[in-house]
């Protein structure tokens, strides 16, 4: 018996319209997250947001509040503050929530927890006053707080959004320096398309690095062989660019190259992936509707690759419609239209994923390079692993333990994929990636040994939430 | 190194680290007010002992760890500020009994 | 690189690799056939307990003569393997299980072993301060240890490389058939292999190989849990085993992260080489955990993990000559505690294999208790 027919994992854009489209078709919902308050990390705070900060954060933030609204009114139960740390192939759930190991069971799994920033290994990463431009723009939403030196160094459309966010709250960077090379302009504005929605896009982001260009920020571009340099702490950044070695002295140092599927709960579960060449990375394999390889398991969101905040809202719609649908509901909207309207949104991202593929310094990293930062594990120890015959990312993890600190493999994880491929001459397809296993967060052995072994009801479970 | 942003409560909230009081505002997590103060290092590496600090700012680094009020392995970027909060740079986990 | 050897043994966990680099060591050539790749299944996770403590009196000789070559390890392979020296003990929480330690104990002096001895109260404490006041004493051996098992077989498997035998990874092993003197090997994709003499490494698999021999090997395949946390500062310096009825293996190792075990159960898939995790068993080996170490209810679990294992009824392994075939042999169904012996194994197969008999008894472990 399952107390609940659609559990959500993920309160962002995707969660939330997966959400209202579940509650209204009538099937009981429960959406779990992390955070104190829904938005994800693209509307994170938008439920607190004055009309200052929404007026920093742009349009595209505030209509995060609409969506907000509608899910708290939806009907679907919402626990805040909830770290999944399991699934079952049952779809038995298990969730930590102050202190206490709780679970139940779902009809159906939609997995909506979005993206991770991808890790950019280059070496001084690891320094104390190196961030990501994701974190910075995380301290802007949901603490009220903006750097006064900062430099942005990487490449992404989130470089630019932020620092034209930066200068709307009478800040800006010290500097941008940009990976982008040269030659990637030309071929990207082969890949732009100019219909759907491209065209806005293209404007807002040429709108935005006016912005950035007007407030007089320096802006070095092409930059290579970046290094940060520092005793203790981030003191300089040096890189090459416009024929020109640089140096800058820098108090926090921001980094960037786009965001990744985060793939934690897909891979627990089993689900097939495949290796999305021009994303660079690994997602899911979806049918129409989102659904994975395992019935009953959907993504919807940048889970299931990068699309946006826009697109992950119509994946979400699509999911809970699917599932509603399968559970005998009638379904108010139309999923073809839907698909019409991802379609629209889609069509801006082979010009920025072309524009804004990552850096070669950070795929390749140097030999003395960290990589996995948890264990302190660098490019050249994981190709000496390789060297000795361990034939791919699993055997490197329990040889010299890359993956096996807290953080799970979220840092490494891929950078340790694509050095094997290079050194094995494999495509990252065939390397393939880590075995993830519970629990999907760290969890305290107290927690565990507390654990009753049984399910919870919906009683216990809705007084957590509203607790 | 991260100025309020106009129109922000101010900081009202006082929290140790270390020993040391620190300033916060509500909205602070324990990360942003620790960065705020100018403390970047929150904790050594258990490997080599390098200073290391908050890095993503949303649960997925596992950089930020420390002890809040008692209770180990805290990402400080997770928790919200409280008054009084009492936050440690914490060893590699807890001590052996005496 | 040949298709015919000496000696081909199929499957390429710690027993493969162990015999495969003795019997080098012997002059045998040896070609290894690995349907996944080395220590992908239980040698590759277990709990790395290199454990003579609390052995079935019939693999006393073996595990004794293991532990002979655990102590010149990084001599016999190149690399450490991880292996550090460390009380084995299993902690009793009656008297009722203090008792039987100690008759175990006169038994094991009586036949000559003197590698285990009960500890009280006092000793326990003083060797492991963390553990639960209510304990009353262990079993311990002292000289014992542990070791890093990927790093182990995978060492096994580079030693042996680096003599010359042969490992054929990624391929599955369908037939075998008598061609006059020999064994010939048929593999998944048409690949044929020669050998002299042919061993069973294939633990959880082991009974179909046997079905082709025409004997009956009953293994079940069985997936053990493991935890293990995030680094801790050291408060343990042995191997604890929990005491009966709170089925527990509990380590901390050199950087500090403490490997929890204990033979809870996940659901395994030999057909798929999956190893599911039963999250709501694991609980079991936290709260085992707890009782016997207070001290690690604000220890975080970072990764739990299982692996597939192959179990005989009575818990010993299959060790030895075929029951039916002539130049067949048997080194499989360790039942969860196959790591310790892999080293030892691996010599007296090789010794079986190449001169007819070994100076180890191993009788016990024969086929034939299930033919």
């Amino acid at each position: 018996m399952n107390q609940y027919d659609v559990a959500i994992v993920g309160a962002g854009p995707a969660g939330m319209a997966a959400a209202i489209e579940s509650a209204r078709a009538g099937l009981s919902t429960i959406v779990l997250d992390e955070q104190p308050e829904p938005g994800g990390q693209i509307y994170r705070a938008v439920e607190a947001a004055d009309a200052l900060r929404l007026e920093i954060l742009g349009k595209d933030y505030a209509r995060g509040r609409d969506l907000a609204a509608e899910f708290r009114s939806s009907g679907a139960v919402y626990l805040s503050g909830a770290t999944v740390v399991n699934v079952n192939p049952d779809l038995e759930i298990f969730y930590s929530k102050a202190g206490i190991l709780t679970s139940f069971s779902a009809g159906a799994l939609i997995v909506a927890t979005g993206a991770i920033e991808r890790s950019t290994p280059l070496p001084g990463w690891t320094l104390p006053g190196v961030v990501t431009v994701g974190a910075c723009q995380i301290m802007l939403k949901a603490n009220g707080r903006v750097p006064d030196n900062a430099v942005l160094v990487g490449s992404g459309p989130l470089l630019w959004l932020f620092a034209a966010q930066m200068i709307a709250a009478d800040m800006q960077p010290r500097a941008i320096v940009e990976t982008v090379p040269r030659s990637r302009y030309i071929a990207a504005l082969a890949k732009l398309a100019l219909n759907g929605a491209a065209i806005g896009y293209l404007r807002k982001g040429l709108q935005m690095m006016r912005t950035v260009r007007r407030a007089g920020v320096p802006v070095y571009r092409d930059a290579t062989s970046i290094s940060i340099r520092g005793n203790e702490r981030a003191e300089t950044l040096c890189f090459e660019s416009g024929g020109g070695h640089h140096e800058l002295p820098v108090e926090l140092v921001a980094l960037h190259q786009g965001v990744v599927p985060n793939q934690q709960i897909t891979r627990l579960l089993r689900c097939q992936h495949i290796w999305n060449e021009r994303q660079r990375c690994f997602a899911p394999v979806l049918d129409s509707y989102g659904e994975t390889s395992v019935p009953g398991i959907y993504v919807a969101g940048d889970g299931g690759g990068i699309g946006g905040a826009l697109a992950a809202e119509l994946q979400g719609r699509l999911a809970g419609l699917r599932i509603a649908e399968k559970a005998g509901k009638s379904i108010a909207s139309d999923p073809a239209a839907i698909r019409g309207e991802l379609r629209r949104e889609a069509t801006i991202r082979p010009f920025l994923e072309t524009l804004y593929a990552p850096s070669s310094q950070i795929l390749a990293p140097a030999d003395d390079t960290v990589v996995c930062r948890c264990e302190e594990l660098t490019a050249g120890q994981i190709r000496a692993a390789i060297d000795l015959g361990a034939p791919g990312p699993n055997q490197v993890k329990s040889f010299i333990r890359p993956g096996m600190g807290p953080c799970q493999g979220r840092m490494c994880g891929l950078t340790t994929t694509e050095i094997i491929a290079a050194s094995k001459g494999e495509t990252p397809s065939l390397v393939d990636y880590y075995r993830i296993r519970p629990p999907l967060k760290p969890l305290q052995l107290g927690q565990l040994a507390a654990f009753s072994g049984e399910k919870s009801d919906r009683d216990t479970i809705e007084g957590g939430a509203r607790g | 190194m991260l100025k309020q942003i106009q129109g922000s409560s101010g900081e009202n909230i006082t929290f140790t680290f270390n020993g040391k009081p620190v300033r916060a505002t509500a909205t602070d997590s324990v990360a942003s007010a620790l960065l705020a103060a100018g403390e970047i290092s929150v904790r050594k590496s258990p490997i080599s002992g390098v200073a290391r600090g908050p890095f993503c700012m949303m649960g997925a680094c596992f950089e930020c760890l420390v002890e809040v009020d008692g209770a180990f392995n805290s990402q400080a970027c997770m928790l919200q500020v409280r008054q009084g909060m009492v936050v440690r740079s914490q060893p590699a986990g807890p001590d052996a009994p005496a | 690189m040949s298709r015919t050897a000496d000696l081909v043994i199929v499957g390429g966990g710690i027993q493969a690799c162990s015999t495969a680099l003795h019997a080098r060591m012997r002059g045998l050539s040896v070609i290894v056939i690995e349907k996944d790749t080395v220590a992908r299944h239980a040698s590759g996770v277990n709990a790395g307990g290199v454990r003579r403590m609390n052995r079935d009196y019939a693999e006393l000789a073996l595990s004794q003569r293991s532990m002979e070559i655990w102590n010149r390890i990084e001599t016999l392979l190149d690399d450490d393997c991880g292996f550090q020296r460390a009380p084995q003990i299993k902690v009793a929480e009656t008297e009722a299980q203090l008792d039987e330690m100690r008759a175990r104990v006169a038994d094991l002096n009586s036949m000559g072993y003197d590698h285990e001895v009960v500890l009280d109260q006092t000793q326990l404490r003083t060797l492991v301060p963390a553990v639960s006041p209510h304990l009353i004493g262990a079993l311990a051996s002292l000289d014992d240890g542990f070791a890093l098992p990927y790093q182990t077989t995978f060492a096994f498997q580079r030693k042996a490389r680096a003599l010359g035998a042969c490992f054929h990874e990624g391929l599955a092993v369908e037939a075998v058939r008598r061609q006059g003197a020999d064994w010939q090997i048929s593999c998944r994709g048409g690949e044929t292999f020669t050998g002299r003499y042919l061993l069973n490494c294939t633990g959880a698999w082991a009974g179909r190989l046997a079905r082709q021999l025409g004997e009956n090997a009953p293994i079940e395949a069985v997936a053990p849990m493991m935890l293990v946390t995030a680094r801790l500062p050291h408060f343990c310096n042995a191997v604890v085993g929990g005491p009966v009825g709170r089925p527990l293996s509990f380590k901390q190792m050199a950087n500090g992260t403490v490997v929890i075990g204990g033979g809870r159960r996940g659901t395994p898939d030999p057909d798929t080489n999956v190893s599911e995790i039963r999250f709501e068993h694991l609980r079991l080996s936290a709260a085992a955990a707890l009782a016997i170490f207070p001290i690690m209810a604000q220890a975080t679990i970072v990764r739990s993990w299982s692996g597939l294992e192959g179990f005989t009824p009575d818990d010993l392994p299959i060790l030895g000559r075929s029951s039916t075939a002539e130049n067949a042999f048997y080194a499989c169904g360790f039942s969860g505690h196959g790591f310790q012996l892999g080293p030892g194994v691996g010599e007296v197969m090789a010794e079986l294999i190449a001169t007819g008999s070994t100076s180890t008894p191993i009788e016990k472990m024969s086929i034939k208790r299930f033919n």
